[in-house]
């Protein structure tokens, strides 16, 4: 009997066809912007950062661009798999429409919803490890560290692309997005602990900051970068980001099988 | 002061009428119709920029304390405040001449609609790039008003930096307006983004000239270095020469891309 | 005669190489509605584009209300009303917003709008989507809202390209309803349809375009007249064998045609051509009787039916 491929991996195979086209454009989104930051704010700014004393303590004993390169590995797979969320699948559902071109198949909500996952954590994971790669060969950045960094890219990737794709899946129109990137993504790019401790913040600022998934990630992939490893926290951090993606996906599930087969 | 007016003054009107400008104001009074329902999203522009100087001052202006800029020490936020203003002039102008100009010209076809009427694709160019320069010059006083309230404005001069953050923005504007007649799609709005980034970085922006040691000339070829260098200017109401050599780089960046875009958009339009 | 509202003469449309327009002589008197008739890629659009004055012809003369469009272009956009093929309504503007701006582009008065937008609204039966979002209007209700928007100038020329494809039957007729009433009025139509139905319902006069070319011009009724029989006679003889049996009927009737579907024999007795066909022994597997359509002169004239 041959055995069929999953119908997730089937959604995926779909993906790729599209991303086989355009990945030369995506790649400037989920390559070039990152390094460019890290140039600017990473080496740039860094090096105002590293001749005031004082702040290295504040860092926790590393150069400037050490401390901010894990935060932007993550922030990336955020933006990245945000944006990917966004309009892509409420073109799925109205637009292009192919969402329900697939539910005329075999494959159902489920299948559809756990293959954007896959192809998120794909695109987080491609990101990572391009950027990863990069960081090796900078004398401050350099580690194994780098490895595990890029899978807590892909969680924080996912952990932000569920929810969103539950939003998605459910509106009618497009004027939320914006709001989400201005009122939600940037400001965790800002303040989500990628450019500076958290407790440089107000306190109501790091609560912000703290309820999101981002912070999370980026301490673990900087624990990882930096090697000061607390594998307790890493626990409990990990497990508060992928909660996030589950309930996401949980209720992504639900909502689009309710357009689906209304 | 409106900035159809500032349009109007640096292209002599005679020449306007016989390039077929004669309602663009129109096509500012669609956009003022659509965005009355989307208001949100107008003034949800006008945070990010203020998010970045918040989270410059509070987070990367500790870890950097003061920069010296021509001999004197800066604080980190008064030298950063400046050139988020007149980034911010340069995102929302692509912004609004790029993606939303795409929209309308590709998917939305309203300009295909409006060629239908006496309207000609010189009002339409004209309407969208006025369009941009309002919208900036609405974020540009709010951003003001924030600087000024936190401090980070040194004089009266600082009003300067309005009309400077127009002459940004009709720069930038008449840029994204001819890249997008170019443009094939959406994705090619990837290629806007990474064009930008690199702008917004490395125009000394965040970190002084100085910093770029011999490479400091290439940082000239950003056109908005030199709007960074006149809205810091303004701000420290600190007058030189080289000024002159900043306005004039946008004004001829602008007049070209402007005619250029006007008879892109035509070819465009009118096949 | 009064003067021809349109006049053309050697008119040409060429995108680099390729040639849509290859030359066509056209007028329009006042009044009357006018049509283009031909299969998709004819050049119909192209020649409407250019009459709408927003295509400049490459070369020939083209003349409305006495006007070059290349001098007075906006001069006589402001007297004429355009529905284009593909709807080109504002989305994110609600039913009656579309209508306020339209007429602002005519530099109309506020004011003025209003009182043009609410008549129009009742012309399209869309008083009570007035704040609908455009989004969400069916596809007849847009067709009516574009061609409502179109005449928020009270243009003395309206251009509609292809008004009715893609809507249900019963959205097509109550847009002719509506467009018959505007001829009533006096408005001058050009429109253009694959549609012969269409063709036949609306038009005083048309033109046949094939390949960028006018093929015939004329009435309805006088090109069927011309090119065609009273009745044509449909003989259905089952798949893959009308070529077979096709020649067969070869002398009944005027002449005819075979298609893969079908075989036609255009007659002016119907009846009397299918008694002729029973008496050579054919049989087919239905046979059917109808008066001439536009259908014909266009398969007689391009050697090619519409639906292609």
């Amino acid at each position: 009997m041959q055995i069929a491929t999953p119908g997730p991996l089937r959604v995926v195979s779909g993906h790729l066809v599209v991303f086989r086209r355009l990945w030369r454009l995506n790649l400037l989104s989920s390559f070039v912007q990152p390094m460019l930051y890290l140039l600017g704010l990473g080496v740039g700014v860094g090096a105002l950062v590293d001749r005031n004393a004082g702040s290295t303590a504040t860092l926790g004993g590393v150069s400037y661009v050490a401390f901010v390169a894990p935060g932007l590995m993550a922030t990336t797979a955020m933006a990245v798999c945000a944006a990917e969320s966004m309009w892509p699948v409420m073109g799925g559902l109205k637009w292009r429409r192919d969402y329900h071109g697939i539910a005329a198949t075999p494959l159902d909500a489920t299948d559809i919803v756990l293959g954007h996952m896959i192809w998120m954590a794909m695109r987080a994971g491609i990101t990572g490890a391009a950027v990863a790669t990069a960081l090796a060969f900078v004398d401050d950045t350099r580690s194994w560290g780098l490895v595990p960094a890029v899978i807590v890219a892909m969680a924080v990737g996912i952990a932000f692309a569920m929810p969103i794709m539950a939003y998605s899946v459910g509106a009618e129109m497009d004027g939320g997005f914006p709001a989400i990137q201005r009122f939600v993504i940037i400001p965790l790019f800002l303040f989500g602990g990628a450019f500076y401790p958290l407790s440089q913040l107000p306190e109501a600022v790091q609560w912000f900051a703290r309820a999101f998934p981002l912070w999370h990630g980026v301490v673990v992939a900087r624990g990882f970068t930096t090697g000061d490893t607390d594998w307790a926290g890493v626990a409990g951090h990990l497990a508060y980001v992928l909660l996030w993606a589950a309930v996401g996906t949980v209720v992504s599930i639900r909502r689009l099988a309710g357009r689906l087969y209304p | 002061m409106s900035d159809t007016s500032i349009v109007l003054r640096i292209i002599p009107v005679s020449y306007l009428s016989a390039l077929g400008v004669r309602r663009p104001h129109r096509m500012i009074e669609r956009h003022v119709m659509a965005y009355r329902r989307q208001w949100l999203i107008v003034v949800s522009g006008f945070f990010e920029p203020l998010f970045y100087l918040l989270s410059m001052r509070a987070g990367v202006g500790d870890l950097v304390g003061d920069v010296s800029v021509a001999g004197r020490a800066v604080p980190y936020d008064a030298f950063v405040a400046p050139a988020l203003m007149a980034s911010s002039a340069m995102n929302g102008a692509i912004f609004d001449s790029t993606g939303n100009v795409l929209h309308r010209l590709k998917y939305a076809r309203i300009y295909d609609a409006a060629l239908a009427t006496p309207m000609g694709p010189a009002d339409v160019a004209l309407g969208e790039i006025s369009w941009a320069l309002i919208r900036g010059q609405i974020y540009a006083i709010g951003f003001l008003a924030v600087m000024a309230a936190m401090g980070l404005t040194e004089s009266w001069w600082c009003l300067m930096a309005l009309p400077v953050c127009a002459l940004i923005g009709l720069t930038f504007a008449s840029i994204g307006f001819l890249g997008t007649t170019y443009m094939r799609g959406w994705s090619d709005m990837e290629i806007v983004n990474t064009l930008m980034m690199p702008l917004f970085l490395f125009s000394a922006t965040f970190f002084p000239i100085s910093s770029y040691g011999d490479w400091a000339w290439v940082v000239q070829l950003s056109p908005l270095y030199h709007g960074v260098a006149l809205v810091r200017a303004c701000n420290a109401g600190v007058w030189t020469a080289s000024l002159v050599v900043h306005a004039l780089v946008l004004l001829v960046i602008s007049v070209v891309m402007l005619a250029w875009a006007s008879r892109r958009i035509d070819r465009l339009l009118r096949r | 005669m009064p003067e021809p509202l349109i006049v053309a003469r050697g008119l040409k449309k060429r995108f680099d190489e390729f040639e849509a327009v290859k030359g066509i002589d056209v007028e329009v008197q006042p009044g009357e509605v006018f049509g283009f008739l031909g299969p998709n890629g004819a050049g119909k659009s192209s020649t409407m584009r250019m009459i709408a004055c927003v295509s400049p012809a490459s070369e020939g003369t083209l003349r409305l209300f006495g006007m070059d469009p290349a001098v007075d272009g906006a001069k006589i956009r402001a007297r004429i009303g355009v529905v284009p093929q593909l709807d080109t309504l504002d989305t994110e503007l609600s039913v009656q917003e579309n209508l306020w701006i339209y007429g602002r582009y005519f530099d109309l008065s506020r004011a003025e709008c209003r009182r043009r937008a609410t008549e129009l609204l009742e012309f399209a039966q869309l008083t009570d989507r007035a704040d609908s979002v455009v989004e969400h209007l069916s596809g007849g209700m847009k067709r009516r809202l574009s061609i409502a928007r179109s005449l928020i100038n009270e243009p003395e020329l309206l251009l509609l390209d292809e008004p009715t494809t893609g809507l249900d039957p019963q959205a097509r007729h109550v847009l002719w309803e509506r467009l018959y009433r505007l001829k009533q009025q006096g408005v001058t139509q050009v429109l253009t349809t694959h549609y012969m139905d269409e063709a036949e319902q609306l038009c005083d006069r048309l033109v046949v375009m094939d390949q960028g070319l006018i093929v015939a011009e004329g009435s309805p009724r006088e090109l069927i007249d011309r090119y065609s029989t009273r009745e044509v006679l449909e003989l259905r003889f089952g798949a893959g064998t009308n070529d077979q049996f096709g020649p067969q009927v070869a002398g009944i009737g005027d002449r005819f045609e075979v298609l893969p579907d079908r075989v036609l024999v255009y007659a002016d007795d119907g009846e009397a051509a299918l008694a002729e066909a029973h008496h050579r022994g054919l049989r087919p597997e239905s046979a059917l009787v109808r008066r001439s359509s536009l259908e014909d002169v266009f398969l007689l004239l391009t050697g090619r039916s519409l639906a292609d």
